[in-house]
């Protein structure tokens, strides 16, 4: 597959994941990752030191239903939406049916009464399983390039 | 005339109510002259800070710039093995001198004009100091060792480095008292904590207001629906609290009890508690025996600004740092130990998804404090009640109380003199 085009699918399905959490459809939000997933918050320090731990940490799909199903049911907060910003996705290498990818993303957190700020920056580190045509994320990693945390992370990035 | 009269009034309605520990007035979380003597009295007088932890400064020349309340600090290895604690503030002009969160130095140079200081934070540097072809330089009188930044004593407990502007205050075993020194032993002695990750998050709320609800057992299994479902914390299981003499400090502790019988006070309380709820994937509450006991909750404070958790194997120390009446930043850091196995590795990984900003029991504890400060605008002459359990801040087996709180008012206020 020629390059261009393994980067318009990315794009595409990543738009779709912004689209996805921003719009509020957090039950279709793991949906677009592997059984077998690795999703990671974490911060560029963090990152740059090889430090495993963050700020969420999943290794299965189940445990994104989970995120997802504590936020409906369990967990209180302030009513709040993101806008993502996503760059174009970096295609660091193709290998069969594995893409490895890194997109940079600004989101903004509009709270409940308007306020409107740029809550996080960063990249996300991807690895993708191509499954003829409908990628799906077997790894991403969303590297925060801020160590700091306004607040809370209740919807993910 | 006027002024002296609103300064009167003003000093009247700062005057701490009378009823015991129970009422807290709202002007303590917002009046700026309050902020500014919590600094001089509580963290620069006779408490022992957090500053971190030994392994992160465990080779020669290895230092961490931290904070003592809002005051910048070094922390540095020199090469006689031992650590040493200053001001991160040039003596010459006040700049910073160190300007990395952490690394490995020779020596500081402050960025501004190149003075330079020692390991240990003496002034042995200063730039041009004899001047140029005899023109300029500093006057001969100038003395460099009249000129240090503030140096720290320090102390450790199990590894974890506390330092303290103070020449007078007590040795720290004695100011943590046997029951809480044990306690911080049980979670970090015998052994060596490695860094698993670190993050800051940022609290729209004054420290205070963080501290008190860090020792809030009674919000716990309330505010907390992911800990009560799981039945990680209900208020009916085994344990208690632990407030020492100062009130200052403070352990609340649960146990799973798996022969005592389930409870039903939530249910005829109608508390939002849901039995049905059930994870995908209960890998992440699938704990390891990490303890010869059977405590599964083990939150730890020491007064002014340190929290050392335990819940179940989610190991962490959080350090409050406070930025200004309604700002706080509270660093953590999250722990495995060095003899872990690959499995309880992982193990803490996915139970670190409990705590912090996104923590699945604690996100709601950031929160809170903003609550808090939010709803007391306007209303810095009401107080806060703080009768759960009691007037009394002593040690309890039931956790339906705000006795660690009241503790933490006793302790601040015979520090602030109120």
């Amino acid at each position: 597959m020629p390059v261009s085009d393994t980067v318009g699918l990315i794009n595409h399905v990543q738009n779709a994941y912004a689209r996805c959490i921003d719009d509020g459809k957090l039950e279709e939000w793991p949906d677009f990752f592997e059984d077998d997933c690795v999703y990671k918050i974490t911060t560029v320090d963090n990152y740059a030191q090889g430090l495993e731990a963050g700020v969420i940490f999943a290794n299965s799909k189940g445990m994104l239903r989970d995120r997802v199903a504590s936020l409906r049911e369990a967990n209180i907060y302030e009513r709040h939406l993101y806008r993502h910003f996503l760059g174009q996705a970096w295609i660091i290498s193709e290998v069969a049916d594995e893409v490895r990818s890194e997109t940079s993303f600004i989101v903004a957190r509009i709270m409940r009464d308007g306020t409107t700020d740029v809550y996080a920056t960063g990249r996300y580190v991807d690895a993708y399983r191509l499954n003829g045509g409908k990628p799906k994320l077997r790894e991403r990693i969303v590297v925060c390039d801020s160590s700091r945390f306004d607040t809370l992370l209740a919807l993910p990035l | 005339m006027l002024e002296h009269v609103d300064r009167a009034q003003r000093d009247a309605g700062r005057a701490w109510p009378r009823d015991g520990l129970t009422r807290v007035p709202f002007w303590i979380f917002q009046d700026r002259e309050i902020y500014a003597e919590e600094q001089r009295r509580i963290f620069q007088g006779e408490t022992w800070n957090y500053l971190c932890l030994a392994i992160e400064v465990k080779n020669t020349g290895d230092f961490v710039t931290t904070f003592v309340g809002d005051t910048p600090v070094i922390v540095s290895r020199d090469s006689d093995g031992e650590l040493y604690a200053f001001e991160n503030r040039c003596a010459h002009r006040g700049a910073l001198i160190a300007l990395e969160s952490r690394g490995n130095t020779k020596a500081f140079t402050c960025v501004y004009h190149a003075w330079g200081y020692d390991r240990q934070g003496n002034l042995k540097e200063v730039a041009f100091k004899e001047g140029i072809k005899g023109k300029g330089g500093m006057p001969p009188s100038f003395c460099m060792e009249h000129h240090n930044p503030r140096k720290l004593r320090l102390a450790e407990a199990f590894g974890v480095v506390f330092g303290s502007f103070s020449n007078d205050v007590q040795p720290l075993e004695e100011h943590l008292g046997e029951e809480i020194y044990s306690r911080i032993g049980r979670v970090l002695g015998g052994r060596t904590p490695v860094v698993l990750g670190r993050y800051t998050q940022a609290l729209p709320n004054n420290w205070k207001l963080y501290m008190e609800n860090v020792k809030d057992s009674y919000h716990a299994s309330i505010l907390h629906l992911f800990f009560t479902t799981f039945e990680l914390n209900r208020l009916s299981q085994t344990g208690g609290i632990i407030v020492d003499a100062s009130g200052g400090h403070h352990v609340s502790f649960s146990a799973i009890d798996p022969n005592a019988a389930k409870s039903s006070e939530y249910a005829s309380q109608d508390l939002r508690s849901d039995a049905e709820f059930k994870l995908a994937d209960p890998s992440l509450l699938q704990s390891f025996k990490e303890f010869p006991d059977t405590t599964t909750l083990q939150i730890l404070s020491v007064f002014p600004t340190f929290v050392l958790q335990q819940i179940q194997n989610a190991i962490a120390v959080r350090q409050i740092v406070p930025r200004g009446t309604d700002r706080t930043d509270l660093h953590w850091t999250l722990l495995g130990f060095a003899d872990d196995t690959p499995e309880q590795r992982m193990t803490r990984l996915k139970q670190a998804n409990l705590v912090g900003p996104a923590g699945y029991i604690s996100m709601e504890d950031g929160c809170v404090g903003g609550f808090v400060q939010r709803g007391i605008h306007g209303a810095p002459d009401e107080q806060a009640i703080l009768e759960m359990g009691g007037a009394g801040a002593e040690s309890s087996e039931s956790r339906v109380t705000e006795a660690s709180v009241r503790g933490f008012w006793k302790a601040y206020r015979t520090r602030m003199s109120l």
